[in-house]
């Protein structure tokens, strides 16, 4: 029980991103409404980046900014460990991410409001529903 | 340095912002500057295929950064010729495409040639990048593009399809990322060529299955394999038809050589087909998309639907080509990207010549179109023969490869399905050849017709636009089956349209054929299905043959 609890505890970032992403899945999947499905889409993705960031940090490591003390007098004083600074490519690649789910979410919306335009509903399904009668009629 | 592998991606993109922007100027200058573009754009992936079937592979290193922290354009064999197929049908759909969207959306026609040069980046951009996680933020740009342009489409269904599809594309291309995330943590770059030779020595590593899973599983929601394909047939069949014609042809199949890509070079068939042993159940899967898209394509009865669910069986054919784990078998998969993403544009370059001259195409309204638009069911006729599989056409080879294959890797299930779809296939088009050749049309309802001083009066009555109720009597008169009043309201909105076929009791037939441009470039797409037929074994001999053998 306590090795499962220390291997939980140990990789939680992993654990807490499913969680999250189970949680936007399922809203997508079981809510009626539109906008509540976009919200779950967004979780979904907000999940995937949390993931990101969390595989870049290292315990006790600081921003990867070289400090001033410790360079500029030469290529062999100059002592970089990497383990003192979090790996910053997984960061710079959420940034494109986060515009990426930005520029869906806006677009989602956009088709939100015109389809609210149209039909007066954003529930999925009365839209179902006067579908179905447009194309009986 | 040789820069034809950035002009290529880049064209489009500067010629998307251009066009989007001199709009305000004069609204007829988007279309000129998107087609200067794509004529750039297909003219550096002729050139670039010529470079690299002399000289190997290119290795285009964006900015000068090097590989591995550089994003690097890796062109080979395969890429070339998936580029030149990319570049190619934007350019000729392009050409056909000034009509109907002058028809469809006069208004935002600039917007849309921005947004498709747009989509047309995104694809060039994916298949000729050699970087895990640029691959995702270009497939994200050609989703991005396509939920905007298949918006554009119907009025009352188009958005809501599009939202549907946004939905799952984008489950799609998380899970691709999540994959990218793993593969990054276990090797720590992101460079395809790096990424591989590292992942050759921690082959038993769980990391890696569960990247390799995730990315597998997100590509193949992008490209609608069987159970994950419930958004490909609204999202096509409700998209403006311009939109369609390109859609269809290029989204599914470029996710196609991604996997294949995340295949070959990426993992390396020793992990795919010796590590894991997925093989089998990924052929059922495709058995299963096979038989699937064949039977629902069989319950259709609107020519566009039909041609969706006809590309969820083909994706079949070839996700099944691939993971049969043979050289001939993926040798059919890789000819098959080329065929199917010709045949299919060929259909909906018919379909869109239909839909210009009709609006709709519903099997009833194919009644007779082989006497008012021939050259059109010309096409159609010869890209519906190669779907089926006829011995000129390209759609043959590729077919023959993939039956060899799976003989040779003892998949007689896959064999069968092979079979049995292309048998389907053939009772849906000569279904439509028929309708199409023989029928005649409703609205000047001939057949009925000589009974007919009666039907005439009422003929004549229901053109004067009276009422649905006039148009039900006239078909109770002419004895014709009972029709719902919907389908005669919209008969005598044809008769509307052709008045002087209306009025003779013998059949004037009249040509109604698509503009020119459209005719040319559905000319030109099926003279390449016969071309690319006769020469599959030149393609298979210089290209593909050797790009496997690497």
């Amino acid at each position: 029980m306590s090795e499962i609890l220390s291997l939980i505890v140990a990789k939680y970032n992993f654990w807490l991103y499913i969680i999250l992403m189970m949680i936007g899945l399922y809203a997508m999947i079981a809510k009626n409404n539109l906008m509540k499905k976009l919200v779950g889409m967004n979780i979904f993705q907000t999940a995937i980046i949390l993931f990101y960031v969390s595989i870049g940090y290292k315990y006790g490591a600081t921003i990867p900014i070289i400090r001033g003390d410790e360079g500029g007098h030469g290529v062999h004083d100059m002592v970089i460990h990497a383990a003192d600074y979090i790996n910053p490519l997984p960061h710079v690649l959420m940034l494109t991410a986060i515009v990426v789910s930005v520029a869906t979410f806006g677009v989602a919306m956009a088709l939100c409001v015109r389809i609210y335009q149209r039909y007066q509903t954003l529930e999925e399904d009365e839209l179902r529903m006067r579908l179905s009668d447009k194309s009986h009629r | 340095m040789n820069n034809m592998p950035a002009i290529l991606v880049i064209a489009p993109l500067l010629g998307a912002l251009i066009s989007g922007l001199s709009a305000w100027i004069e609204k007829k200058f988007s279309y000129y500057i998107a087609l200067t573009a794509m004529t750039i754009s297909c003219f550096a992936a002729l050139k670039v295929l010529g470079q690299v079937m002399a000289s190997g592979t290119i290795e285009y290193r964006m900015a000068g950064w090097a590989p591995p922290m550089g994003i690097e354009l890796r062109i080979d064999l395969l890429n070339a010729m998936v580029l030149l197929l990319i570049a190619a049908i934007a350019l000729v759909n392009l050409m056909a495409s000034f009509k109907s969207v002058e028809q469809d959306m006069p208004d935002r026609s600039s917007s849309f040639y921005a947004m498709y040069q747009l989509f047309v980046v995104g694809l060039l951009g994916l298949t000729a990048t050699g970087d895990l996680f640029n691959l995702y933020v270009l497939i994200e740009i050609t989703s991005l593009s396509s939920y905007t342009l298949i918006a554009l489409g119907n009025r009352d269904r188009a958005p809501l399809a599009a939202l549907n599809y946004i939905f799952i594309g984008v489950i799609g291309a998380s899970f691709y990322l999540l994959g990218v995330g793993y593969l990054y943590i276990i090797t720590g770059s992101l460079n395809m060529a790096d990424v591989a030779s590292i992942l050759k020595g921690i082959q038993g590593s769980s990391a890696v299955l569960t990247g390799f899973i995730l990315c597998i599983l997100g590509i193949w929601i992008k490209m609608a394999l069987f159970p994950l394909h419930v958004w490909l047939p609204n999202a096509y069949s409700y998209a403006p038809v311009a939109f369609a014609r390109i859609v269809a042809p290029l989204m599914t199949k470029v996710m196609v050589y991604v996997m294949v890509r995340l295949m070959i070079t990426v993992f390396g068939f020793d992990y795919i087909f010796e590590t894991l042993n997925l093989a089998d159940v990924v052929v059922w899967l495709a058995v299963a998309a096979i038989l699937a898209g064949g039977f629902m394509a069989l319950a259709q009865n609107d020519l566009k639907k039909m041609l969706a669910y006809i590309i969820v069986c083909e994706i079949g054919y070839m996700v099944g080509g691939a993971w049969l784990g043979n050289d001939t078998a993926m040798t059919g998969a890789i000819l098959h990207i080329l065929n199917d993403a010709l045949m299919t544009f060929a259909l909906f370059l018919a379909a869109g010549n239909i839909i210009y001259m009709k609006k709709r195409v519903e099997f009833q309204d194919m009644k007779g179109l082989f006497a008012t638009m021939p050259w059109t069911m010309a096409g159609f006729v010869l890209a519906g023969l190669s779907i089926i599989g006829v011995p000129p056409t390209c759609g043959f080879f590729s077919k023959w490869y993939l039956l060899l294959g799976a003989f040779e890797a003892g998949a007689y299930h896959f064999a069968a399905a092979l079979i049995i779809s292309s048998l389907l296939c053939a009772v849906l088009f000569f279904k439509l050849f028929e309708i199409a050749f023989f029928e005649t049309p409703d609205h000047s309802c001939d057949h009925a017709g000589n009974t007919s001083m009666n039907a005439g009066s009422m003929k004549s009555a229901s053109m004067n636009g009276t009422s649905m109720k006039s148009a039900y009597l006239y078909d109770s008169h002419s004895h014709q089956p009972a029709k719902a009043s919907s389908t005669a309201d919209e008969t005598c909105d044809g008769t509307n349209t052709a008045p002087d076929k209306a009025h003779g009791h013998h059949q004037v037939t009249v040509m109604a054929e698509a503009p020119l441009s459209m005719l040319a470039a559905l000319g030109v797409a099926a003279l390449s299905l016969v071309l690319t037929g006769l020469y599959s074994g030149a393609i298979v001999d210089n290209i593909i043959g050797p790009f496997l053998a690497l």
